[in-house]
């Protein structure tokens, strides 16, 4: 058996698996959606905000399990909520943003973890830290698409906006275009991308998705529609190596994904022609 | 007909810090006016108030028009002293110069071909032509601060604000700059611009403004550069000021 039918097989083998469908599904759909949003992030320098955003949906997850709810609807009411929390105890208390990120964030997943310690069982902690995305619901697959789509429908719709935000928000202000506006616009975007990504991978890792594979791109071009391109390649290659290493090696999924994507960043580091660190330099002067 | 630029009663504090004591200023259309003052008089301080950027006390009126009106109807065109700008942003040059045009564009900010002409001119005009396509922050100084009279260029808005706009550029470029300013008025629009460049006043502008927290004087240029106004606001004589900024 050659490689190519050896690398084939390793492919299709998984492919019959209904539940591997469904995990390749979710992975590359949050993947991608994760990979446009990181652009922006990267380039904001919002990383720890996705970190914030992210654990601090602790609370409605649970909530959400606790009332048979869409856990969609409790993540969304509690990331958005902390980013609301965020900027109200930023502006009106002299404590950095990074510290008031660091308060909120820690604050609301304790009250994550105190709940979940009450309530009965068949919620798994491990699931909701770590994902579960061999064992999705129809019902969570369709939420995991529909909040897809409502980013990328909203990113379509607003992508130059936000990059004019992103680069040069006194220019939009002199514009009469809003930057406050912008900027709740892709907290609100973030928010919502998280809770997408939770599914994938856990709220552990979801700022990896939402950091990691517009940070490489970043090293890869200085054109913005080339990294959102490379970007969402990065993480669709990462989702599928992810998944399918994962049923291989019998290993966490959310883990191989994440790792996928590490391993992507750290070749572009190394080796992108323009800014990697083993770029040919130019000979230094004799 | 109203002002194209019209301050009156601005007064704007940094915490303790008195930086515009009721200063009020008025420039009617098609004309250059000069904001001339020492470091930390106030200059770029009255621009971010017409701007609406710092909280002001007084009024501002754009064309008749609040400041929050005019900008939404682009009227107001702004080149910053210093740009702060993330300058290895994934942007090319053309690109940013398109964002001066996203004011006339639709809620996508889908450019259209009179955008890209308007872009291309802008370019042309700031000598950036060959330049255009390079990351924003593959320029020197001085080209960077012409991509961004580009960038105002571009908007084709009725009121200009530049805030030494020749600071950091050579005299070739400086010259350029002048020009454009000029052929600018030529075709209707309203300039407010600070300069340290006191020998270029009287060439480029039409008046002059001398800041120092408040207004020391106005009028005509030859009036606002008379040795004893300006021994006043220097505490030197020009030339000497002239040689320690250049
Ligand atoms: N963000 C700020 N916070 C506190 N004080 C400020 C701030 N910006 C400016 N100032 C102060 O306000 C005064 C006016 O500053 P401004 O920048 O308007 O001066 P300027 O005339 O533009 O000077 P320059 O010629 O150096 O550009 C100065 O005393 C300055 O120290
Ligand atoms: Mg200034």
């Amino acid at each position: 058996m050659d490689v190519l039918t050896g690398l084939a097989q390793w492919f299709a083998q998984p492919l019959q698996f209904e539940f591997v469908q469904r995990a390749l599904l979710v992975s590359v759909v949050a993947g991608a959606v994760c990979a446009v949003l990181s652009c922006w992030m990267t380039l904001v320098g919002w990383s720890l905000m996705g970190d914030a955003v992210s654990h601090a949906v602790l609370p409605g997850v649970v909530l959400s399990y606790m009332f048979g709810l869409p856990f969609a609807l409790g993540a969304l009411v509690f990331g958005a909520g902390s980013v609301a929390l965020i900027g109200a105890v930023n502006r009106t208390s002299r404590v950095k943003e990074d510290a008031v990120i660091g308060v909120v964030f820690t604050a609301m997943f304790a009250l994550g973890l105190v709940m979940i310690s009450r309530v009965p069982s068949q919620t798994d902690l491990g699931h909701i830290l770590f994902g579960n995305v061999l064992g999705v619901s129809d019902s969570d697959i369709w939420q995991v698409l529909i909040l897809a789509g409502v980013v990328l429908a909203a990113v379509w719709y607003k992508h130059r906006d936000l990059t004019l935000y992103a680069f040069d928000p006194v220019h939009a202000h002199s514009l009469g275009i809003s930057p406050r506006l912008l900027e709740t616009l892709l907290l609100g975007l973030l928010s919502v991308t998280v809770v997408v990504a939770l599914q994938a991978v856990g709220i552990i890792l979801v700022v990896a998705m939402v950091v990691v594979p517009g940070a490489t791109a970043y090293l890869l071009t200085d054109r913005f529609e080339r990294m959102l391109l490379i970007s969402v390649a990065v993480a669709v290659a990462a989702a599928v190596t992810g998944v399918l290493a994962s049923f291989h090696l019998d290993v966490s999924t959310g883990g191989s994904i994440v790792l996928a994507q590490a391993a992507a960043f750290a070749l572009a580091y190394l080796f992108s022609p323009s800014h990697g660190l083993l770029r040919r330099r130019a000979p230094a002067p004799a | 007909m109203s002002a194209a630029i019209e301050v009156e009663g601005a007064t704007v504090r940094y915490g303790d810090v008195l930086a515009l004591d009721e200063v009020s200023l008025t420039v009617a259309p098609g004309r250059v006016c000069g904001l001339l003052g020492t470091n930390g008089s106030g200059k770029s301080t009255l621009f971010k108030t017409l701007l609406g950027l710092v909280p002001a006390d007084g009024t501002v009126r754009i064309l008749g028009r609040t400041g929050a009106a005019a900008r939404k109807e682009g009227l107001i065109g702004y080149v910053p002293q210093s740009e702060q700008v993330d300058w290895a942003f994934p942007v090319r040059v053309r690109d940013v110069v398109m964002m001066g045009r996203y004011g006339r564009m639709g809620p996508r900010r889908r450019p259209r071909a009179a955008d890209r002409e308007a872009v291309g001119r802008a370019l042309e005009r700031t000598r950036l032509t060959d330049l255009a396509d390079r990351q924003i922050g593959a320029l020197s100084g001085g080209q960077r601060k012409r991509a961004f009279i580009a960038r105002a260029i571009a908007q084709e808005s009725a009121v200009l604000l530049l805030d030494e706009p020749f600071a950091g550029v050579d005299k070739r470029s400086e010259a350029t700059v002048t020009e454009l300013l000029l052929q600018l008025r030529g075709e209707g629009h309203t300039l407010l611009v600070s300069t340290h460049d006191l020998a270029q006043v009287p060439h480029l502008c039409d008046e002059a403004l001398l800041l120092q927290r408040r207004v020391l004087a106005r009028g005509t240029p030859e009036q606002v550069l008379r040795p004893q106004v300006l021994m006043e606001a220097f505490g030197v004589h020009p030339e000497e000021e002239a040689t320690w900024t250049s």
